[in-house]
This record gives C-alpha cells, structure tokens and sequence, in this order.
C-alpha cells in the first residue's frame, strides 16, 4: 500500500491556510442532519465534540468513565507549550517546531509539526476565553516556565494542575453543547468495535457498562481520541481505566498501526514499592526546573541523604549534559537514571531510584516560592510516601507514561479507513520518537478545537445520504462483538485478568522498555504468546455480561493489550536502529547515546492487520526539508 | 496488617443491599485503600466467588471518579481522595465499614459504585463561558491579579467527586456549585453571564434533588481539595446579585 499523508504542496508555512481556504465546506443548515461520534473525552475527544457541536453537527461522545470530566487529560500536571513569546526570547512558531522536530529525534512528519506550532498560540486564547485560568505574573499578564529538551520558557501552566484546568475547559464547553442538544455525551460506555459500510465508517458498537446492552451508533464519521497504550506495561502512570480497545479494534478492521513500539517512559515517577501496586504515580517534568538530580558516588553509601556532602554527590544529569544539565529530554534523562542504577548507584529499598533535591533551590528562592510553584505536587509526594520533599530529596524512577505510536493518520488527521479519524494520543503524528514535556496537551487541543472539525467537515462535504442501523453490517459487527464476550465469560478458568496483566507487563518492561535488543525481543514475543494462550483458557470473570461487570471490561481491555504487545516488539525488532525513547542496544554511540540509522528509518512504519496473524509493514518516508537532519545532542 | 471489612453490597439500583463481611490479612501498611480492594478481590476471585465493585482510575487522586465512603466518612479519615488513602493509616486489626457515596441524588448503580450524573447536569445549566472555538483576543488583554487568579484556581481545583453531598447532613452540593461559580465570576470571562450564572446553578440543584446549605461545614471539611466554605457565601451573593438585575430572564426560586 502507499501510504499518502496528503501533505498540501507549498511552503511550509503556508500548507495549512492553503488546506483550509481550499476545504469543502457545509452549509449550516445542512449540518444538524450530518452525525459525528468521537469515542473518548479528554482532551482530544472533548475539545473536538465541543467545537463539532458548536458548528451544528449532531456529535455523540463516548467515555467509560462515569462523567466526560474524568478522563485521564485531567492528571497532566506541568504544562502547555505555546509559541507565543511572552517571555520576550525571541521565541517564534519556527523554534517550537524545530525543538519539537528534534526532540522526537527527527522521526515525525514536519507539516504536521509546523501546523501543531502554529496553533499553538491559539489553544492558549481559546482556554484563556473558556476561563481556564493560568497562572499569572504581578502584571496580571500570563505566567510562563520552562520544561525539558528547550532552552526557553514557553510554557504555560496552571499551578501543577494544567491538564485539570484545560481538560474542565474542554468539558465545559462541552456540556454547554449538550445544554444546547447537539452533543450528547453517553458515560459509562465503551466502543468494542467500529463498524465499516462500503469501506468508510459509518458508525460503532458499544457496550453500555451499566446494563451490558450491546447498541449501534450510526455516524457520518467516527473520531477516535481514545488515547495511548502505556497500560500495556501494568505499571504506568495511565489511568486504571486506560486501554488500547477502540484503536485496537479500528486496526483490525483495517487502521494502519504506526511506529506501535514508540514509547515513553517518564523519568520523574515515584519508585515502585511493592508488588501490591496498581499504578506508578508521575511527578511532574516541570519539577525539574528547580530539583537538581543525583545519587551518592559511592554505591556501599548509607548516609542520609541530607548529610552526604557535595563532593560524594553524583549530578549525573548536569556532568553528563553541561548545557540542558537536568532539563534534558525525558528519554535522555530516563535512560541516564537507568544506567546509574545498572551500575549499582541506585537509592531506595532495592536501590531502584535517584534522589530529585530541591535543597539548593530552597536555600536560594526560600520555601514560599517553591511551594507556590509546585505545592501541590509536594503534598501528593509527601501523601504517598510519607516523606516531606521540603526536607528529604524525593526519590524518583522512570515510569511508561505515554506512547508516541498509535493510528496513522494523514495530514488530515484521517487513518487509512475513510471516515474514521484519529486524535490526541491516538493518533501518531507528531512526536516521533519522543514526545517533549508540555507537548502532548498542546496536540491534543490543536487536533481538536482546530483541526478535526475542519478535516471531518472536509471529508462529510462529500458523502451523500445516511446509513441505518439495521444495514446487515451493523448486525454482523454487534454479532462478532456479542460472540467475543460470550467466548470472554465462557472461558470458565481460575484465573483473574490482573494475574495476566502483570505477567505481560513484566515482560514489556523487562524486554520492549527502556532498552531493547533483538534477541530479548524474540522472547518476548513468545512469552507473550505463551500469556494470551493461559489467558484465553484459564480465565476466570465473575459476574454476568448482563450487568455492570468490571471484571469483564477488564478483560476485555486485557485480551487487545495481549495482541497489541506483540506488535510492538515486532516493530521493535524491525526498527534496526536507536531514536528516541526507542533504543536498541545494538545501536549506540561510545558513550552510549542512541545511534539513529537515517538512511534505512527515516521513515515511519505502519503495520496492517492480516487475517492469517501476520502483520505487514508499510513505510511513510520522512523528508526533512526544514530540518537537517543531525545528531540530537544536549551536552 | 489484617482488617475486617463489612462492605456494602447491591446487585443493582433497584434492588436491596446489605452489608457483607470479609476477613483480609498480608495487607502491606503502604497499599492504598483501593490496592486492598484490589488484593481482596484478586482473592475472592481465585475463590470463583463474586467481586466488588467499585469506581477508581487515575488512582492519584485528580479525576475524583473513586468515591468510598470510609467509616461514616466520604473518601476516609483524611480528607484526601480514598484513592489516596493508604493502610498505614488504620489500625492493624480494626473493622472496617465501607459504602458508597450517600446521597438521594446518587442512586447506587452496583456496591459502591453510584450514579453522580447530577453534577455534570448542574455544570450544563450554565457552569461555564459560552464561547465557541475560534478567534479570540489576546489573554494578556485583559490581565487578571494574581490574587485574582489563585483564588479562582482554589475554586476550579474542584474535581466533582461528591464528597461534600455526600458529607451533608441536607445532601446539599452548595459547595461544589458554589465553587463553579467562585471560578467564573472571577473572571474577566465570565462577566457577561455573571447575573445569570448563580440563578441557573441553584435552580438545576434544587431539580436535581440537592438539598440546601443551613452552614453545617462538613462539606469542607471532607473535601480533598480542600475548597474553602467561602464558596458558599460568594454563591449566596451572586444568586442575590443576579436577582435584583433586570434584564433577569432565567427566573429565581419558587
């Protein structure tokens, strides 16, 4: 297949007005009888279904959570990155492209980037008029700070709450639609798959989770804003809640799978601490602006912390990168506080963990300024460890937090099915191989407050009539997705999902995270293999399918990690090269950085699902006109 | 650490429940409350009995969805999220009651699982900015104070778990309305629909089945964010402020 990303012609600065002033366009009296659904409510989703609504399209938005508000946007904490250059550094939508281009180690696809800078200025007026209210200087002018893999201050923020205060934005604005009856939001469900009528997307099938009722959605276009895949590790910072099921599903209906083993592991997360653990909690990127972070050189050291002098502390961030020291990338950083703890230099109980210090910056900006900067976040560490960082350095390890990989998409943000949209986390576009802190937030409000709306409006310009829920299509996706819950409940094993689900994360972690090498991957593999066939005979769901069941949701999210695992690894082990958050042992440098191979992956792979279980690779090249591509370095 | 847990149990909204008891030992003192449900649940499980259920998911306590009420108390003993709320700070042995949210408003949907659908209707009678996407001024066009601005922000930190109706002797969810509104009638943004924001509010809670505030305090008491009483007072005002404009048209009380 040649995968056509659509890219309109023209200089780069000027693809995206040429896109907008050549789009087909509805008439608003036409639009009320035109449907969209959007499947998830965070960012991505609430945004795009709010501004949908607000054109006058039917929209009907769907979250299994028990209100849209709660989606897993609301836990980012740092920031929102914006070219908007209030800090007076000469900043500009060139700069924030090019750091982001760089950041994901030149492995995204440069129009979708530019765009995604140049909106950014907007997403900050849009959330400002909606009454999200950032932090602001003496002036009453808007606060900015800086975050990792940047040398300026270009983001916005909202105490360490950001993604609380822009996700209610979006929510709102979405339930003012839903006052107005356009936009209908159905909590509680979740879609089990997407049905497809005559090659496009013409709706969903969804299982209400309170009742167990299976229903048909009917849509002129679907728009996926489902989010990333980071559970598939079992610890990550995600949401107990988060999957990988409507994306999942899209692909094997035919959605091309991009880059699936792209993904980030955070550096700044509170240490695991025993096997009981549901999830690994993030502390905020933002807190390394003023926490400096080290480990005693002496690895036999059984000092408190506090007493251990200079001269027997390791910065290792800021020896290793004297310019970004510990404002480096989050894949750079997590890889460094990894090999620190390879060598034995670790802290904490099984000397997992590197010590995150805000003695310094106390001692010279005095308690009250670091409180008012991440209060909040200190009182989450202190309730979760019952450690008070104001005294004690917090202990910190990196933790899978966000997947860069997901749907591809072309520059109109549509996967390879016609009609069925991707967005947010979902999607794969814009971050390659690393996303940058303060980064994730900005692309999933420019894809939904200003991109989709226009893109699915383009695409709903040209379709002619409706379809019906009774279409043998609608009947026969629902059959699939009743005969796959009842082979679910069926099982009748002894074992629960969440044995499983530990099982698999161990192996992700162990084999496809941080580091990885071909010959550990083809383990993993089989030892996936080896997971999926115990789960799907020796499972046990209690409960019926006819009630609210959280056993079998989890299950049911559990079985499409199992298959999705696999892929990740292959394309692990198909990316012959390191780039980003994606290292491959084989390829490094001397001192150990990634080893990009431009030549052969410069290029994006996007896997078709076949039906004989064999996925096929196909390639998007990448072509750096604005950027040359260069070794990323931060020393 | 061991506990005993008498835990509330319905099969759904319209039938009875009743509290049943579960005997849990090798529980870690640094599990959360929730990690104990999990482990207790992980074990009736291998038993092939029947599970408990309840709401959590980001387990950091932001998206306000877990919602036990904890020995009489929404969320627990320490006025943090339940998802927050960690073993060590229960006595090793004790007896543990656990239920749902109590409120009319929240019907029970399963165990400790409720249905608080009321809130996202009291946001849609009004609490927000009416603004559709697109162009807008330049933010730093209309400065607002730092003062301004953290008090908005101790008001929007609200995360709509219920905690102060469920605390409420009157079921009231003054708090968690008057915080929408505290946010917004702040703002230089929230201005124009300042007169008709408070009146909207309160006539969707009182439809909703929320009962009114007569200055209890437990509301702010259990709340994990810790949204100050003066909320309340600041919807007070506003519902009387908007009374008194004329161009009124959304009505007042009857």
């Amino acid at each position: 297949m040649i995968l056509d990303a659509k890219i309109p012609e023209g200089p780069i600065e000027e693809k995206w007005d040429a896109w907008l002033d050549a789009h087909r366009m509805i008439g608003p009296g036409n639009r009320p009888g035109r449907r969209v659904i959007v499947v998830g409510t965070g960012l991505a989703g609430a945004s795009a279904s709010a501004s949908l609504a607000a054109l006058g399209y039917r929209v009907d938005a769907f979250c299994f959570q028990d209100s849209a508000r709660r989606a897993h946007s609301i836990a980012a904490q740092g920031g929102i990155n914006a070219a908007k250059d209030y800090a007076s550094e000469g900043d500009s939508i060139r700069r924030l492209f090019v750091d982001t281009i760089k950041g994901g180690d030149f492995r995204a696809r440069e129009a979708n980037v530019w765009r995604l800078a140049q909106l950014s200025a907007n997403i900050i007026d849009q959330a400002v008029a909606q009454g999200v209210p950032f932090n602001r200087e003496y002036s009453g002018e808007l606060a900015t700070r800086s975050f990792g893999g940047v040398l300026v201050q270009r983001t916005f923020y909202a105490r360490g709450q950001t993604g609380q205060q822009l996700l209610l934005g979006a929510y709102s604005a979405l339930q003012a639609q839903v006052a107005a009856g356009r936009a209908h939001v159905h909590n509680r469900h979740e879609m089990l798959d997407v049905v497809i009528v005559d090659g496009r997307a013409r709706g969903i099938i969804a299982r209400n989770l309170v009742t167990g009722e299976i229903e048909r959605h009917v849509a002129d276009a679907v728009v996926l804003a489902s989010g990333g895949y980071s559970n598939v590790f079992y610890l990550s910072t995600n949401a107990m809640g988060s999957n990988v099921t409507a994306t999942w599903k899209a692909h094997k209906r035919g959605a091309l799978f991009a880059n699936p083993c792209f993904t980030q592991i955070h550096p700044t997360c509170i240490p695991q601490t025993g096997e009981y653990q549901s999830k690994l909690t993030l502390m905020s990127e933002s807190l390394r602006n003023d926490g400096r972070v080290w480990v005693p050189r002496d690895p036999n050291e059984t000092r408190d912390p506090n007493d251990i002098p200079e001269e027997d502390r390791y910065y290792f961030l800021e020896e290793r990168y004297p310019s970004f020291g510990n404002l480096v990338p989050r894949d750079i950083a997590s890889r460094a506080v990894k090999a620190v703890c390879d060598e034995g230099l670790g802290v904490g109980p099984v000397k997992r963990g590197v010590y995150l210090d805000f003695r310094d910056a106390i001692a010279r900006q005095g308690r009250e300024a670091i409180a008012a900067r991440y209060g909040n976040l200190f009182d989450m560490y202190r309730r979760i460890t019952a450690v008070d960082p104001y005294h004690e350095p917090m202990q910190i390890y990196p933790a899978p937090h966000y997947t860069m990989g997901g749907l591809w998409v072309d520059y109109e943000l549509q996967t390879t099915i016609p009609g069925l949209f991707a967005i947010g986390e979902a999607n794969f576009s814009d971050h390659g191989a690393n996303r940058l802190g303060a980064s994730a937030m900005m692309q999933c409000l420019a894809d939904g407050y200003f991109i989709v709306p226009r893109t699915v409006t383009n695409y709903m310009a040209t379709l002619d009539g409706s379809v019906s829920p009774d279409e043998p299509a609608f009947a026969q996706t629902e059959r699939e997705v009743v005969e796959r819950i009842e082979r679910l409940m069926g099982i009748g094993g002894r074992t629960a999902p969440q044995v499983f689900h530990r099982q698999l994360g161990q192996i992700m972690l162990d084999k496809c995270g941080m580091s990885r090498n071909a010959e550990g991957l083809q383990e993993a593999m089989r030892e996936i293999a080896a997971v999926r066939e115990a789960f799907w005979s020796d499972l046990f769901i209690d409960g019926r399918a006819d009630e609210l069941n959280p056993s079998l949701e989890y299950a049911g999210r559990l079985a499409d990690f199992l298959e999705l695992a696999e892929l990740m690894c292959l394309d692990a082990l198909r990316r012959e090269e390191s780039c980003g958050g994606h290292f491959r042992e084989e390829h490094q440098t001397e001192d150990g950085e990634a080893l990009r191979d431009d030549e052969h992956f410069a290029k994006v792979t996007a896997w078709a699902h076949t039906e004989d279980g064999r996925p096929v690779p196909h390639d998007e090249p990448l072509v750096f006109n604005e950027v040359a591509l260069a070794t990323r370095s931060y020393k | 650490m061991r506990f005993t847990l008498e835990v509330w149990t319905q099969a759904s909204r319209d039938e009875e429940g009743h509290f049943e008891r579960y005997d849990v030992d090798g529980i870690d003192p640094d599990a959360s409350f929730l990690e104990m449900l999990d482990e207790l649940n992980a074990r009736l499980a291998a038993e092939g009995k029947r599970t408990i259920a309840f709401d959590s998911d980001c387990r950091e306590g932001i998206c306000g969805m877990c919602s036990l009420t904890i020995d009489g108390q929404p969320h627990g003993p320490n006025q943090v999220t339940t998802c927050q709320t960690f073993m060590r700070d229960f006595e090793d042995g004790a007896t543990i009651r656990v239920e749902p949210f109590r409120s009319g408003a929240f019907p029970v949907v399963r165990d400790l699982v409720t249905d608080r659908s009321a809130l996202d209707r009291i946001v849609q009678a009004g609490g927000y900015v009416t603004t559709k996407t697109g162009p807008k001024p330049d933010p730093n066009a209309a400065p607002v104070p730092p003062a301004v601005q953290q008090k908005v922000m101790d008001a929007a930190a609200c995360i709509g778990c219920g905690a102060c109706v469920a605390a409420c002797p009157n079921g009231a969810a003054m708090l968690f309305t008057g915080a929408k509104v505290t946010h917004f009638n702040l703002l230089p943004q929230g201005q124009p629909e300042r007169a008709s924001r408070a009146r909207s509010l309160v006539l969707a809670m009182d439809a909703e089945g929320f009962g009114g505030c007569t200055n209890y305090g437990e509301c702010a008491r259990v709340c994990p964010q810790e949204i100050p009483l003066d909320v309340i007072g600041m919807l007070n005002r506003e519902y009387r402020r908007g009374a008194r404009r004329e161009d009124d048209t959304v009505g007042t009380r009857t």
